[in-house]
């Protein structure tokens, strides 16, 4: 796993987040969003089943589980980008159940996605520009007058420059974002997401298919909104990442939440070990050639921090 | 002896021609839908016979001047796009492309009827509603122009009217596309939920470019109508698949694509079709009748065209630079 890499120096964890036993549910002492009952099937099959969560105002957050366990359903759902079944859910306090995505980002929960979705055909500033809340530019009418956007464009071209010189993407500010690399394109999502300064990034699965020279600084990148006073919400595979990084840790399995706690605490769950291996990953099923990949995992889940 | 030099006359007539210039309306107004925005759009023949009969109905049925009928057109055209546009925007790109060619479809049959004969004169069609926009003409009688641009003072006025009209209109989607607006608009066709997680109400700008777009084609349907009769039959499928060829050979995503394509279209229409029917009458090709000969423009058209898209996918003006990334 050190291909991975880690971040630069060893970011500062915040504690003291929940309130009592750090069982799934539980109360913390700042909650951003606050999520009941929401449940959302496609047929027979219940992606997603939460009955109590709330993710901590200003730390990372990580969502982890295995594959198919409902993190990007649940995502999607909190996003606006699916309807549940049923369930209700607030955002600092309001009400988000039934509003459309748009607006959702309008509040300031901006979201990215798995499959990176940077607009291929747009140039990289384009891209970034269209980040931007607000524009008046953007009403038909007010398009056919450009003096009256004129300055207010120019002000998004500065910020823009400037997110992108952060995330050393400036130099190819003309270029269309179709020629940018896989690594890049997921820089130049995260960037585009913070145009509209929201107060909640939700990454999905922000490392998958990062080529790791570039792993390195999209840590940082993500260590660098929790300084900046946004909170971080997360999907993630790699453990390694994801014991480096969050604050806290959510685990699903199908569909429902089994465990969170802090990354260190949560790794150690049982519940976790099962939810990723199997219930009966320790049973003796005879020679299992599997045996010994299993046990390998087990050791990268319990992954300490020491050893990188 | 083939007459060469009227062959070449007959085709530059059309490089002015108002018929060229409704369909460079037409096709300006697809490439906002199909270029900019990325809506299937095949019902703009649809949207250009609103254009043609709410102009000429409102002005023989219910006696409205020329700007009272231009209007109801263009509401028709609006009430049409949100017809449209309402139960389908929402959903996947292929669903407005099945209802948009079937709801134009519907028109043209509605307009061929015989119940409604009195209205929209079925399948012959409407004529004798140019007096008011020949009323309007500020220019004295007389003849104009030179060599194969003569002409007489309506056809000047309507050539003016229509070119106008294109010039107009194609400045005020230029203008729009390089605004943030027309940045919202090329990201929905980039990928709608990205921009939809920005914040942008896709589904409201997807029904403002279908709307502005079928206005286009409204009014290009009007000026297309100036020159001859409506006549249901020439809002046939086929019309929205020649805007569609003119918007690709121009370039999908560009102003002044559609235009240069309507041109570049209607003469080498102009001049095969010159240039097959002559050869036919002195005999170069045996055993072809003139029916077959008056056909034959629209299979070289095609090969001509089908080349084009072929080695010049981005078309006369699209940027060769966006098309190496289409998957």
């Amino acid at each position: 796993m050190s291909s991975s890499g880690g971040p630069s120096t060893r970011p500062v964890k915040t504690v003291d987040l929940h309130i009592g036993d750090s069982v799934p549910g539980v109360k913390k002492t700042n909650p951003i969003i606050v999520a009941d009952k929401v449940k959302r099937a496609f047929g027979g099959l219940t992606a997603v089943d939460v009955d109590h969560l709330e993710i901590p105002r200003n730390a990372i957050t990580a969502l982890i589980g295995p594959n198919g366990a409902g993190k990007t359903t649940f995502f999607n759902l909190l996003t606006g980008f699916d309807k549940p079944d049923t369930g209700k859910w607030t955002f600092s306090g309001k009400s988000l159940a039934g509003i459309p995505s748009f607006k959702v980002a309008r509040l300031g929960q901006v979201r990215t996605f798995q499959l990176t979705k940077a607009l291929n055909l747009l140039t990289v500033l384009d891209n970034m520009k269209l980040g931007a809340k607000g524009q008046k530019g953007e009403n038909m009418f007010y398009a056919l007058l450009p003096w009256l956007w004129r300055k207010q464009e120019e002000e998004n071209d500065a910020k823009a420059m400037e997110l992108l010189a952060r995330f050393k993407l400036d130099t190819k500010a003309g270029d269309f974002a179709a020629s940018l690399s896989g690594g890049q394109r997921k820089l130049l999502e995260m960037a585009r997401a913070l145009m509209s300064d929201p107060t909640l990034v939700m990454l999905d699965e922000p490392m998958a298919g990062v080529n790791p020279a570039l792993t390195q600084s999209l840590l940082d990148h993500i260590l660098d909104l929790k300084k900046q006073g946004m909170t971080v919400l997360f999907v993630e595979h790699d453990m390694q990442m994801v014991s480096h990084i969050a604050d806290w840790v959510v685990v699903m399995a199908e569909g429902k939440i089994v465990a969170e706690g802090p990354p260190d605490e949560v790794m150690r769950n049982p519940a976790v070990i099962d939810a990723y291996l199997g219930s009966h990953h320790d049973s003796d099923l005879g020679e299992d050639p599997n045996e010994e990949q299993a046990e390998h995992a087990m050791k990268e889940l319990l992954h300490d921090d020491d050893k990188s | 002896m083939v007459d060469f030099w009227q062959i070449i006359q007959n085709a530059a007539i059309e490089i002015v021609s108002p018929t060229t210039a409704a369909y460079a309306l037409a096709a300006l107004g697809l490439a906002i839908h199909f270029g900019y925005t990325g809506l299937l759009n095949f019902g703009q023949a649809g949207f250009m016979a609103i254009g043609a009969y709410g102009y000429a109905i409102s002005t023989l049925t219910l006696g409205f001047p020329v700007w009272a009928s231009v209007l109801v057109g263009l509401g028709g055209s609006v009430v049409f796009a949100l017809l449209l546009g309402i139960p389908t925007l929402r959903l996947r790109a292929d669903y407005l492309a099945i209802v948009t060619i079937a709801a134009s479809e519907i028109l043209r049959l509605v307009f061929t009827t015989n119940s409604l004969d009195a209205v929209t004169g079925s399948a012959d069609g409407l004529s004798g509603y140019k007096n008011g926009f020949a009323d309007l003409n500020p220019i004295p009688t007389g003849t104009y122009g030179f060599g194969p641009f003569t002409m007489n003072e309506y056809d000047l006025w309507l050539r003016i009217v229509g070119w106008g009209l294109v010039i107009i209109l194609g400045l005020l989607a230029w203008q729009l596309m390089r605004s943030p607006w027309g940045r919202v608009i090329k990201g929905i066709r980039e990928d709608e939920d990205a921009v939809r997680a920005l914040g942008k109400n896709v589904y409201f700008y997807k029904m403002q470019s279908l709307i502005l777009g079928g206005l286009f084609g409204t009014l290009g349907g009007m000026i297309f109508v100036l020159p001859r009769a409506v006549v249901p039959a020439n809002y046939a499928t086929t019309l929205t698949f020649f805007i569609y060829t003119i918007l690709l050979l121009g370039g999908a995503a560009t102003i002044l694509g559609p235009i240069v394509g309507s041109i570049v279209f209607w003469v080498l229409l102009s001049a095969v079709s010159g240039f097959v029917a002559r050869a036919q009458a002195v005999g170069w090709f045996p055993g072809m009748s003139s029916v077959q000969a008056g056909q034959t423009r629209f299979i070289i058209v095609g090969v001509v065209l089908m080349l084009l898209v072929i080695f010049r996918p981005q078309g006369i003006f699209g940027n060769k630079k966006e098309l190496s990334f289409v998957k």
